[in-house]
């Protein structure tokens, strides 16, 4: 099953003013959404703020009540092996079979780093992730 | 006092109108006969050329519009065919299209010869060295001033907008001792002179400067001679007319509007009534020689009053004062003109922006700085940044090819511009003029 391995990442659109990041995690806070991972885009005077949360339909709806553009966004987890070139390892993977990596992210998971990733195909890419002996994780396993 | 036509500019007020009516009759005659819009136009005003009995009946000619223009793109008010043509300019319009406006020789002699007069009028001529700084291509400015200069004998440096420091460098190395530019651009040669370590007043020749296409004031003419020392001639004119073509005199109280090449009147903009000189009003425009494209009572939308005393300079053809503003929203940046509908009409042609925007102009130094914030259309919002730069740049690249100057964009979150009820008010001009 591929699609257990498939997770919803907000991903909310937001101009680069003053107060815009720190309403978006004051919200989720007040709201008890914990957030797993977090990464932000920005180019001149707009950004994108990407996050990996526990109640991802909570998120979105606190954030759009207050204004934010929120899009859900499919994206993979890899669990990062503790040893050097493990990044290189799954872009070679990817890379070989003619995905895209669009961008990814980091964080530290409960017990090893977890990569996430935005791909062109996010089903092919699980299956070449596992077909080489990847580790992936489901959206029960963040945290 | 130096005139370019002496006869001409210093004749009698009662004979000057007798040529003006003559020149007047001759081209609603004209007109009537050999051009639909105005022969249509002016059916639908019942109003015949045998009715022109007087300079003061010129009042019953219905007026013509900016949009008779664009509905009329790109040549269709023409009336001279294509291989009488000898060149074409081209300015932004309200909407989508532009304003094409052609020349015959003949129409690009009278620009010329008006701006030989307006140009010997402020103590230019023969001997001096003149740095064309407008805009030389569609824009009328820097072509237009470069024929007047070449006509009175003077010495042309056509150096167009921009590489300001080189500018600098030929200004002082070829005597430059006149300019045309825009007002900002030359406050921002000063500025850009002072960093260099170059005094304007001390280091070059530079003494007059005509300059317009842009709202400038009495206290731009008194910061530019003190810090310059140079004196600064309004100059006035759109490309509808012809382009930059009537200035003021070494007198500087107001612009010299040659009557035997056009005649300026002032109405209630609300009424479209006529109103004497002395009062405030919309400029209205009759050219009474132009071959290509004749222009006929021309609501050009600046506002302005005919000053009627005497100039002290001898001159007997009316004169205007200094441009006040606008009777619409349209914005002057960098010296061109730009219509918020403009904006607006490219805004909507682009799928991925909800079509909310607004406009922020600030200066930046001296120079304008026009800011539009367009909101993206949310089903156009991604997750990858790559293809909000994409838009932003295509948001960009299409503004500017609709306006003919380059703006600045930014993205907003949808649902966050204001919306109006009723009149939107999508302008916010900082600039001090
Ligand atoms: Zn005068």
């Amino acid at each position: 099953m591929q699609g257990e391995y498939i997770i919803k990442q907000i991903s909310i659109f937001s101009e680069n003013k003053p107060g815009r990041l720190a309403a978006i995690a004051e919200a989720l806070e007040k709201s008890h959404v914990n957030i797993f991972a977090f990464s932000i885009a920005e180019a001149n005077s707009f950004g994108v703020v990407r996050a990996l949360v526990d109640k991802p339909d909570d998120a979105r709806s606190v954030l759009e009540k207050l204004g934010f553009a929120v899009q859900f966004t499919d994206v993979i987890a890899v669990r990062m092996k503790d040893e050097p070139g493990g990044l290189h390892a799954v872009a070679q993977i990817l890379g070989d079979a003619g995905i895209n990596i669009e961008y990814a992210y980091a964080y530290s998971g409960k017990e090893a780093a977890v990569l996430i990733l935005r791909v062109s195909q996010a089903g092919e890419a699980i299956s070449k992730i596992q077909a080489a002996g990847g580790s992936l994780l489901r959206e029960s396993d963040l945290g | 006092m130096h005139s370019w036509d002496p006869r001409i500019e210093e004749m009698p007020g009662a004979e000057l109108e007798k040529i003006q009516y003559r020149h007047l009759k001759t081209l609603v005659y004209r007109l009537y006969s050999f051009s639909d819009f105005y022969h249509a136009r002016m059916k639908e005003a019942k109003v015949h050329p045998d009715d022109i009995k007087t300079l003061a009946d010129i009042r019953l000619l219905p007026f013509m519009y900016k949009s008779d223009l664009r509905d009329n793109y790109p040549d269709k008010l023409f009336c001279a065919p294509q291989n009488e043509l000898v060149r074409y300019h081209v300015s932004s319009g309200t909407t989508g299209k532009p304003t094409v406006v052609g020349y015959t020789q003949k129409d690009i002699d009278l620009w010329t010869t008006s701006l030989a007069r307006g140009l010997t009028s402020c103590g230019i001529g023969k001997g001096d060295v003149i740095q064309v700084s407008y805009g030389y291509g569609l824009f009328t400015g820097g072509l237009g001033l470069h024929y007047g200069a070449e006509r009175i004998g003077a010495t042309v440096l056509p150096t167009s907008v921009g590489n300001t420091e080189r500018q600098i460098e030929l200004m002082q190395d070829l005597k430059a001792t006149a300019i045309a530019c825009t007002p900002s651009y030359l406050i921002h040669i000063g500025e850009a002179a002072d960093r260099m370590g170059v005094s304007i007043q001390k280091d070059t020749l530079l003494r007059s400067a005509i300059i317009g296409a842009e709202p400038w004031s009495e206290t731009m003419r008194t910061r530019i001679y003190e810090t310059m020392g140079v004196r600064a001639y309004d100059i006035y004119g759109t490309s509808e007319i012809s382009g930059p073509m009537f200035s003021e005199c070494s007198e500087q109280k107001g612009i010299h509007i040659w009557g035997d090449i056009a005649i300026p009147e002032i109405i209630d903009p609300d009424t479209g009534e006529s109103l004497p000189p002395g009062e405030h009003g919309e400029l209205v425009m009759t050219v009474l020689q132009k071959e290509a494209l004749p222009i006929i009572r021309y609501r050009i939308g600046d506002l302005t009053q005919i000053l009627d005393e005497p100039c002290p300079c001898g001159r007997t053809h009316p004169r205007i004062q200094r441009i006040s503003g606008r009777v619409d929203d349209m914005l002057i940046i960098r010296g061109i003109n730009v219509f918020p509908s403009a904006v607006e009409h490219a805004i909507l042609s682009i799928p991925e922006l909800s079509g909310h925007f607004m406009i922020e102009v600030d200066r930046k130094g001296s120079l304008d700085d026009m800011l539009v914030r367009v909101e993206m259309a949310p089903e156009a919002l991604s997750d990858k940044i790559n293809d909000l730069i994409n838009i932003k740049r295509n948001v960009e690249h299409t503004l500017k090819n609709a306006l003919n100057v380059a703006v600045q964009v930014e993205l907003s979150e949808p649902g966050s511009l204001p919306r109006f009820e009723g009149k939107a008010k999508r302008v916010i001009d900082r600039r001090v003029f």
